[in-house]
């Protein structure tokens, strides 16, 4: 059987991490082919229904990315993506899903090598999780 | 047709009973409800059959309250049959909006239920192991009972819905109006929830301050100061994240919102929102503190399903826990 190649949703915001992002691009540094990048203006404007919809439409893993305590663009959003994201984990373990298919990662603009080896690891953590588990489509018996 | 009277009927489904007497809840104006329409089907309080409402014409009844979440064959059934025959159909409190607390059942399924009901349950005795069977064969023929499904349905995911009337149970005034706009005609485009578009917070009287909580506290642990905000008070009061109608009837007895009035307009998801207003307001400014544990903080939370989506888990994006 083929390697199963998770599919992570990652949420980067503008100012740090998408930029860190973009660093590890122009660097040309090797990074597994498994993210799908979302950019958003903050960490802070993740509402957690954007996780839990991705969850449901199939995705094996969800990144969340900001700035680091202190360097948030708009002084606290990373600290409220923080406490929604430890909401939301919570949330996971109760609705069957593991926790560590959400990750919360603070990745400066400077830090193209950093991003690049959070999505190796990340990667490799969900492929010995396995695919999602939500079938949503179940037929009723 | 200015003489022929309109044609009313009710049901409920997966429901407590609690929406049948909300419709009482309006006294005399019941009256007016009488004067201007008869009710054709209403289970609670007359007799007639499913064969009966079976036989009449479609589209012939001109609104069909439903309360109550789709958790049976016989509720799906009844679903489609009051769809077809009505021309108006109105999903009645929470349990028809969003799932309601029958809903929470998604944490579990059919035969975990069974197991705890007919099997494990100190109380019961069941030597044979008996657990309940669509048909069973007996000498007079085949007898059957509908079918328990293992996931909780708002009705809007079996058929269309017109109208939702949100509450646990939708409150008097809220009926009333319901039904104003019904006998008058003057019904909103349909998919409306029939409630104002403003969050319990907009109705609530408690003075409000700037909201920063470091320490969560249960409705049994402390008893909250009668003007403060209960959110200020570190109460988990759904207020901000719920859809308003209701005068905070609740808030106003002390007791904080728990969320039957569904999602506030335009909200993702009811559960999402609370989360993300909790969040922003759990031990801010805290951040610099050497002490700062963002998980013990967050922690404090018990209960997430039974707290965020209390009246809306079956409604919720992820609607039931994973099954394995």
């Amino acid at each position: 059987m083929a390697e199963f190649n998770p599919k992570i949703v990652a949420f980067l915001c503008n100012w740090c991490s998408y930029a860190g992002a973009d660093l590890a691009g122009v660097s040309r540094i090797q990074y597994p082919p498994s993210i799908r990048v979302v950019r958003v203006m903050c960490s802070g404007r993740i509402n957690p229904a954007f996780i839990l919809d991705a969850f449901k439409n199939g995705a094996d893993g969800v990144l969340v990315a900001g700035c680091h305590p202190g360097d948030c663009h708009y002084i606290a959003g990373n600290y409220k993506a923080q406490r929604r994201v430890l909401l939301v984990q919570k949330l996971m373990e109760a609705f069957g899903l593991e926790p560590e298919r959400l990750r919360l990662e603070w990745v400066s603009a400077s830090e193209g090598d950093r991003f690049a080896s959070v999505v190796k690891d990340m990667t490799a953590e969900i492929r010995k999780l396995g695919p999602n588990p939500i079938k949503m489509l179940e037929v009723e018996d | 047709m200015p003489n022929e009277k309109l044609k009313f009927a009710f049901y409920w489904a997966a429901s407590c009973g609690g929406c049948e007497i909300a419709v009482l809840d309006v006294n005399e104006a019941i009256l007016d409800v009488v004067a201007a329409a008869d009710i054709v089907f209403w289970p609670v309080a007359m007799d007639i059959k499913y064969k009966d409402v079976e036989a009449m014409a479609d589209k012939s009844i001109d609104v069909c309250f439903f309360n109550g979440a789709i958790r049976t064959s016989e509720n799906e059934h009844l679903a489609k049959l009051m769809r077809q025959k009505s021309k108006v159909l109105v999903a009645f409190g929470s349990c028809a909006h969003e799932g309601g607390v029958p809903g929470l059942a998604n944490v579990s399924n059919r035969n975990e239920i069974f197991e705890t009901v007919y099997l494990k349950s100190c109380s019961t005795n069941n030597p044979g192991k008996i657990v309940p069977q669509t048909s069973v064969g007996v000498k007079e023929g085949t007898l059957s009972i509908p079918r328990l499904y293992d996931t909780v349905k708002p009705l809007n995911q079996v058929v269309d819905v017109d109208y939702y009337l949100p509450g646990c149970p939708p409150p008097a005034k809220r009926v009333a109006f319901a039904i104003g706009a019904i006998v008058k005609g003057e019904l909103p485009p349909k998919g409306s929830v029939l409630a104002p578009e403003r969050s319990v917070c907009d109705e609530c009287p408690r003075k409000r301050e700037e909201k920063k909580i470091a320490k969560i506290n249960r409705v049994y642990e402390i008893v909250p100061e009668p003007e403060k905000c209960l959110l200020e008070q570190g109460i988990i009061c759904y207020g901000p994240a719920t859809r308003g109608g209701c005068d905070a009837q609740c808030i106003d007895a002390n007791m904080p919102c728990t969320g039957c009035g569904g999602p506030c307009p335009n909200a993702i998801e009811q559960g999402s929102a609370m989360i993300s207003a909790l969040a922003s307001i759990m031990g801010i400014d805290s951040e610099k503190e050497t002490s700062f544990d963002p998980k013990k903080l967050m922690d404090q939370v018990k209960d997430p399903i039974g707290t965020f989506y209390k009246y809306s888990l079956a409604g919720s994006i992820l609607q039931r826990k994973v099954k394995k």
